[in-house]
């Protein structure tokens, strides 16, 4: 079986995620603090494609927001190869469902917004090009972002994110509020990119296909609080094929890990029919 | 997937290219089609109806208003002739004039109504609501101080404009991104800004040294407080995300608040800076009548003074295009900073 996550270079960096913990303030009116993750841990290696698997609400938001750097853990640590995480940086780059896309800079100038955060455009102004090619986006490079389809905002949102080179790319259900074909094409490009840039990628998304169809390992977590189930391997060879026998068993063990293989809700532990 | 994206650039530009194609036959259609006789024979019909008026009514006027009325009547008449000759040759005056043909002819009309209510019939007192022909007497004859004065309002309004949206920007975008700043500032914005600047007018008269500076300064008050509100509120509604993706593309604070906060506050500034020109047409004109010994407000007040009412309203008529003219300016400049929205609002 042929390999493709951690063969040939790498410009993705490995990441530590030791016994994370974050909590909130409780909605108003009542006291104390809702936990949302509970020593959460995680390991990647460099070039790792991970996905996080998951119900809404169970804090996989959160902690794609702590690895950024957006907002710092109650405890625990995050480390990016030999970094500890502190603040956000241009070495994680992060893709929200909603693509974000400036709306007074075209495609060209939202591509180039990294470069220009970092006053790095003058030297790296070819790399704009390489990258409108990458997500073949050449055409619309002086469109207006509300001039785009969903699947091409995205796109431009990925390019973005990725002409800063980052280290680890964060994507949080990139593809949650596309329609079920866009999706599908759309897991093949960021499959093609990741293989293009061999960068680590950790991708959080509530769609099992998608988890088993992209990733090398997913990982599971439960809500309230948030805290990590079971890790599984997804040995299938790449590209893989969705009817294929092998994903369709794993995909099985997924959905009765999670009860929803045809369990009534009274067969359900308590702590699952709350999700 | 290569060619699922090649088929969608492909089904993307081949729509563009049809909806262009649509675009242009639609209006090489109305273009090309010949004008209707309504509109190419509206102008030529009411300034001769209005001239039919006028020369009734004129019995009754000293013969150097008719004589300046009848030019400026003969004049338009010579312009609808002229036109409705180059349209047949002349693309682009076709669709000028199928545009602004009946608004020009209803502007001819109801100079023609006013003629009819003043010097026709009388039925409004003589020297307070002078005819047409005698207003545009006294613009002839006054054009010169008109001119003088239209050019000292301009300068004074410019100052005073320029200065209040400096200065509301710089407190604005503090006010809306330090917090401290808000905590300060808020209150006084809150306080201070609702009071009109006009009503500042007894104690910028004792602190200015000259009534000049005075002016400036309370034209620039009276831009401020709407210009800093709306680019507060601009700046503070700034989407949290879009600074979340900025961060995480390694944009320090510099970035955030130019490239990021700023324009997205944008079109609420743009409402901030329109309330702001209202604001200091208003107090322009309180200032000159109040101080200032120059400008427009002050040539009206002074052309009151003299009962001459004929040069009050040509004052008017100068005001309305010199405001209107700032006014559509302030919009071009909106529509090219803002020209992203394009699409986004209805336009």
């Amino acid at each position: 079986m042929v390999s493709f996550t951690i063969s040939g270079t790498t410009e993705g960096s490995d990441l530590q995620v030791r016994k994370v913990s974050k909590s909130f303030p409780a909605p108003e009116k009542t006291e104390g603090s809702v936990l949302a993750l509970s020593e959460v841990s995680l390991s990647m290696a460099a070039g790792e494609l991970v996905s996080i698997l998951g119900p809404s609400g169970c804090g996989k938001s959160t902690l794609l927001r702590l690895i950024a750097g957006l907002d710092a853990p109650d405890s625990g640590e995050v480390r990016v190869g030999a970094e500890a995480i502190s603040a956000p940086s241009a070495e994680r780059g992060l893709v929200f469902q909603d693509p974000n896309l400036f709306p007074w800079l075209t495609v060209r100038h939202n591509i180039e917004s990294g470069l220009v955060a970092r006053g790095v455009l003058h030297q790296k102004r070819a790399e704009v090009d390489e990258f409108l090619g990458l997500v073949g986006l050449e055409a619309f490079a002086d469109a207006y972002p509300h001039h785009l389809s969903g699947g091409m905002a995205q796109r431009v949102a990925l390019a973005r994110a990725l002409i800063n080179h980052p280290k680890v790319l964060l994507l949080d259900e990139p593809l949650g509020a596309l329609d079920a074909f866009t999706r599908m094409r759309m897991q093949d490009e960021v499959l093609r990119l990741w293989q293009a840039r061999r960068t680590t990628m950790l991708l959080v998304t509530h769609d099992i296909d998608e988890a088993i169809y992209m990733s090398d390992r997913i990982v599971i977590i439960t809500a309230r609080p948030g805290r990590v189930e079971r890790t599984m391997d997804v040995s299938l060879e790449r590209p893989r094929q969705r009817a294929n026998p092998e994903f369709l068993r794993l995909r099985s063990d997924i959905l009765e890990f999670l009860h929803f293989a045809g369990n009534t809700r009274e067969a359900m532990t308590p702590e699952l029919r709350n999700l | 997937m290569n060619t699922s994206v090649q088929q969608l650039k492909e089904s993307v530009s081949q729509s563009i290219a049809e909806a262009k194609q649509g675009w242009r036959a639609e209006t090489r259609a109305a273009v090309e089609s010949r004008l209707p006789a309504r509109i190419v024979l509206a102008l030529p019909m009411a300034v001769l109806a209005t001239y039919a008026v006028h020369l009734w009514a004129a019995q009754r006027q000293p013969p150097a208003e008719t004589r300046v009325y009848s030019v400026f009547l003969g004049m338009t008449a010579g312009f609808a002739v002229a036109a409705a000759v180059a349209q047949f040759a002349w693309r682009g005056m076709r669709r000028w004039m199928r545009h602004m043909c009946p608004i020009i002819a209803a502007v001819v009309l109801l100079l023609c109504l006013w003629e009819v209510i003043t010097s026709g019939f009388r039925w409004l007192p003589l020297p307070y609501f002078p005819s047409p022909a005698g207003v545009l007497l006294s613009l002839l004859e006054d054009s010169a101080l008109l001119f003088d004065s239209t050019w000292h309002s301009l300068i004074l309004l410019l100052s005073g404009y320029a200065l209040g949206v400096i200065v509301a920007l710089v407190t604005g975008i503090c006010i809306g991104w330090f917090s401290h700043a808000r905590y300060w500032g808020m209150p006084l914005l809150k306080v201070v800004g609702p009071i009109p600047a006009t009503a500042w007018v007894p104690l910028a008269m004792v602190i200015s040294p000259s009534t000049l500076f005075s002016a400036v300064g309370l034209i620039a008050l009276a831009v401020w407080f709407p210009v800093t509100m709306l680019t507060v509120s601009g700046i503070s509604n700034t989407r949290a995300s879009y600074l979340d993706v900025a961060r995480t593309l390694g944009a320090g604070p510099c970035y955030l608040i130019f490239r990021v906060a700023i324009p997205a506050a944008m079109p609420s500034i743009f409402i901030g800076l329109f309330m702001g020109l209202g604001t200091s047409f208003l107090t322009l004109i309180v200032a000159e009548t109040v101080g200032v010994k120059s400008g427009l407000g002050w040539y009206v007040s002074w052309a009151q003074g003299w009962a001459e009412y004929g040069k009050v309203y040509a004052a008017l008529v100068i005001m309305a295009a010199f405001f209107s003219s700032i006014m559509t300016l302030l919009f071009k400049v909106r529509d090219r900073v803002l020209v992203w929205q394009k699409g986004v609002i209805k336009w």
